[in-house]
């Protein structure tokens, strides 16, 4: 089977399809030396990510091992998250000074 | 590692040697287009303000043409005022040539009697420059007179995977040869700021980064705008990118790894050696003005759905590791990184391979935004007009 998502760290709980998979095909992605696979229950395009567990709303969505936004309503394991179900949390900067 | 490029008497060497005809303001942007088109070896930019501006906007636009003339890419510069602009063209001229020594002249369109006389002197003046520029031979440099901009824009999920780290690698390769790099963009530090901030050579430099991060977000709130509702653009989200966080972090793997040596403000120039930091905006050709102006010689640009964009003064190579958009856009797309994306080729190997195309484009090869002649610029802005 061909690699058609790329998980950016093991902490992820998103993989960002580089290939259209239309919904019910497999999306295949290495999590170390292992290869997994997900049905995708939705058309995920090009470029965009899929959720590899459920996601309620509020959870956090993690990419490159980071924060990169929370849900703003539930999102089903293989479903498409992208900028219409997640937003950016403000940062606390005063935590992150030294 | 060594070019062949044009040494200067103050500060780092060119890989280009252009007579850079310069408007002090707006008013002078089409006189200097109509000189540029009549001699080789010239080239123009059309300057958008230098007139009824606050005392900031005037210093960056300042900063912006001093810094432009200064470059190591300029071999000399015909200034076109208009006469009754912010700072006249003979304070910006003084200013210039207190700066470096490169032969710099300047006109002023009023004074003149309009145009067609002022295009005529300027003419003359950039010809006979011409003539010297291309009089002066290339030499063998050292890669540590290389300071390279680092930049991306149209960026979708490509970016951040594979065509930023493959320049990230780029950025390592070069300071480990003694080059500087400077990686810009602030705005597209934020939700990565403290990834990137672990990077800083200092606690003050971590400080100083997360500071700019805090202070651009109080900017716009002042203004009553949200960086939020601006990025991610609407680009980045058909490309998958879907907050500003998921952006940042994608962008900030083109700096490298390398420790941040300083921070700069906006068109500054560094004063340290290595991998550093610029405070711009993320709007691409704001952020090219603004490091072009701060010294760099070259930039290179990752995009992932596809911009043209060039500058008169460097070169700006771009790359993308989206396969799509660079077989659709291959007469923009220099370098192709797809392979990146198909896992035939690591972002390490093709990070190596762009410094062997960075060699060349130092040579003199012609970048394809530099071969159509593009001339890009934008000058931040703290303020409107008045």
């Amino acid at each position: 089977m061909e690699i058609n998502g790329l998980l950016m760290d093991l902490k992820d709980n998103v993989v960002t399809c580089v290939a259209l998979v239309p919904a019910g095909e497999q999306v295949v992605y290495r999590r170390g030396d292992e290869i997994c696979t997900l049905t995708a229950q939705e058309e995920i395009p090009y470029c965009h990510k899929v959720a590899l567990a459920d996601l309620a709303e509020g959870d956090q969505v993690i990419k490159y091992g980071e924060l990169i936004g929370r849900t703003t309503a539930l999102v089903e394991k293989g479903h498409w998250v992208s900028h219409n179900n997640i937003y950016s949390v403000p940062r606390d900067y005063e935590s992150e000074l030294m | 590692m060594q070019f062949w490029g044009y040494k200067r008497k103050e500060g780092r060497a060119g890989i280009r040697n252009h007579v850079l005809i310069l408007p002090a303001c707006a008013c002078g942007s089409e006189s200097a287009r109509i000189v540029a088109s009549q001699v080789r070896g010239a080239v123009n930019i059309v300057f958008n303000t230098g007139c009824s501006d606050v005392a900031a906007n005037t210093a960056m636009s300042q900063k912006v043409l001093t810094g432009f003339a200064c470059n190591p890419n300029v071999y000399g510069v015909v200034i076109i005022g208009l006469g009754c602009e912010t700072v006249p063209h003979m304070e910006l001229r003084k200013k210039i040539q207190s700066m470096t020594s490169k032969p710099v002249v300047s006109f002023g369109i009023q004074d003149e009697g309009g145009t067609l006389k002022t295009i005529e002197k300027a003419v003359r003046a950039a010809r006979d420059m011409a003539a010297e520029a291309a009089m002066q031979p290339k030499e063998l440099c050292d890669i540590s007179e290389l300071l390279l901009g680092i930049e991306c824009g149209g960026s979708d999920a490509t970016s951040g995977i594979a065509s930023n780290p493959a320049v990230g690698e780029l950025s390592d390769l070069l300071v480990d040869l003694g080059a500087s790099t400077i990686m810009s963009e602030s705005i597209e530090w934020i939700g990565g700021e403290h990834v990137l901030a672990k990077r800083a050579a200092t606690p003050e430099i971590h400080n100083q980064i997360i500071q700019v991060c805090k202070d651009y977000e109080e900017h716009l709130k002042a203004a009553g705008q949200d960086c939020r509702a601006g990025q991610p653009t609407p680009g980045n989200k058909a490309g998958g990118l879907s907050t500003l966080d998921e952006k940042s972090l994608g962008c900030i793997r083109k700096g490298g790894t390398r420790p941040i040596v300083e921070v700069i403000a906006q068109a500054e120039r560094p004063t340290k050696t290595g991998a550093i930091v610029m405070d711009t905006a993320g709007y691409d050709i704001s952020s090219v003005t603004s490091m072009v102006a701060g010294g760099c010689n070259a930039v290179i640009f990752t995009t992932g759905r596809g911009t043209p964009t060039g500058n008169a003064i460097v070169p700006v190579l771009k790359v993308t590791a989206n396969g799509v958009t660079y077989q659709k856009m291959e007469d923009n797309m220099d370098v192709d990184l797809s392979d990146i994306i198909k896992g035939t080729k690591t972002f390490q190997e093709c990070g190596k391979e762009l410094l062997a195309v960075i060699e060349d484009i130092c040579n003199g090869k012609m970048t394809k935004a530099e071969a159509y002649g593009f001339s890009d610029i934008a000058v931040d802005h703290v303020c409107r007009f008045v």
